[in-house]
């Protein structure tokens, strides 16, 4: 569907301007802001971006829920700090997107009605401390392995906010990487946590690279428009390649009886995740959607004498001073 | 955390860029100075209902690393650019002084490192 709108769009553009602009692209130069581009271009990265700001919003939910249940003091001012960092994505990514022509503020209400989605990663709960650690080492690993591409993506704005988040996420998986290895490390009862997390957390950071680009209907022309910089059946294989080493290293089992270094391709063979319950999950029917997005209606909702009473305050001070010149 | 996933919606709705609507607190430019010694730097922009406010988010959201030693905020609706269109006119008297360039000049080798 929207690759069909695109298209239709773009042929009512000037095919000379359509040319120059792919030009551009393909000698490397950035788009920026005040830069002339196709309608297309602009909806698919107003789209992309503001899912990804959502994504980092929504994310602060499963671990804020452990911010207080932390183990030690130290880490649970490790994870503040973390979950801190994501609300600062958020907002580098609002403002890149705020370039393309539309407000921070819309762009919310699209998240609190439900009609933008974030990642489906955080539909899914975090029952122990340990997931803590699962979430840190795969899902901001998957999030790496999607965002260090994107650095160089074709959008001026867009690239630099990712040069920012990227020089941030190391410590995220660090962080959860080291949570893992205390306790798969520790107790018999501590371990069993961290296998459980595993267990839980391996097919839902499969997803979050979407399906297979055979099914991935934009993904040509965002391709062509270095929007997507790899495919995501690459990404996701390039994440396997990278976390099995470190789940055998942790001495943890990874839950794919299929999972198998290919001497071969020089890859590991894995299992597809269960696509069907993607799909669930997308349409609203994951384990926390409605926890989720209730969540951050009731955030918005309860803030709003905040956002009101200090934009008065700031226009009584103006008047003031006006009055006083 | 997070990572932008395929996943089919709808359009969003498009605002004009840095005027915002009754209820929105205004767009600031951000700019910050690295280290002493150093000029401020465009760094990003975000939401504030005032100058103090802008300033306070700042250093959350762009310092939260030692980046600065000091911040600017600009409001953006107050910051004129160049368009993109003027870019030829802008810039060419500029491109035509070659002389403005050192390597213009050919010095004798015997003259050494100038
Ligand atoms: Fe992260
Ligand atoms: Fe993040």
């Amino acid at each position: 569907m929207y690759a069909q709108m695109i298209k239709s769009e773009a042929s009512q553009e000037d095919p000379e301007a359509l040319k120059a602009f792919q030009d551009r692209i393909d000698a490397g130069s950035k788009i920026e802001p005040k830069d002339w581009m196709p309608e297309g271009y602009r909806k698919t990265l107003i789209r992309q971006i503001g899912q990804h700001a959502h994504s980092e919003i929504v994310g602060q939910l499963p671990e804020g829920n452990w911010i207080s249940r932390a183990p030690t003091l130290e880490r649970k001012a490790i994870l503040l700090a973390k979950v801190q960092d994501e609300a600062g994505h958020g907002l580098y990514l609002y403002c890149a997107a705020e370039t393309l022509g539309v407000s921070r503020d819309q762009l919310t209400r699209d998240l609190l009605s439900g009609k933008m989605k974030y990642s489906s990663i955080f539909n899914y709960p975090t029952l122990t401390w340990a997931d803590m650690g699962a979430v840190g080492w795969l899902v901001d690993g998957a999030a790496i392995m999607n965002q260090v591409p994107l650095q160089r993506t074709s959008y001026g704005p867009y690239a630099r906010a990712m040069v920012r988040i990227c020089k941030e996420e190391s410590f995220h998986q660090r962080q959860g990487f080291d949570i893992m290895m205390k306790m798969a490390n520790g107790t018999d009862a501590q371990r069993r946590m961290a296998q459980d997390a595993l267990n839980r957390f391996w097919y839902p950071s499969l997803m979050m690279f979407g399906p297979s680009d055979k099914e991935s209907v934009h993904s040509e022309q965002s391709m062509a428009w270095k929007i997507k910089m790899n495919t995501n059946d690459e990404l996701r294989q390039k994440f396997v390649d990278q976390t099995a080493p470190q789940a055998e290293y942790l001495g943890l089992t990874v839950p794919d009886e299929h999972l198998k270094f290919n001497e071969e391709s020089g890859h590991y063979d894995f299992s597809e995740p269960d696509w069907d319950e993607f799909f669930q999950v997308l349409k609203g029917n994951g384990p926390c959607n409605t926890e989720r997005l209730a969540a951050r209606n009731k955030a918005w909702d309860d803030g709003r004498w905040v956002r009101e009473g200090l934009l008065a305050h700031a226009k009584k001070k103006r008047n003031a001073a006006i009055a006083a010149e | 955390m997070s990572s932008p996933e395929s996943s089919p919606y709808n359009d969003t709705e498009a605002a004009e860029h840095g005027s915002p609507r009754k209820t929105e607190w205004p767009l600031w430019e951000i700019f910050i100075r690295g280290q002493h010694g150093l000029s401020h730097r465009h760094v990003g922009s975000l939401h504030a209902p005032d100058a103090e406010m802008a300033i306070k988010n700042a250093r959350d959201v762009y310092t939260r690393r030692n980046e600065g030693v000091s911040i600017w905020a600009v409001e953006a609706a107050h910051i004129a650019a160049s368009s993109p269109e003027e870019k030829g006119s802008l810039y060419e008297p500029s491109n035509d002084k070659v002389y403005r360039h050192p390597t213009f000049f050919d010095i004798p080798d015997e003259v050494g490192a100038m």
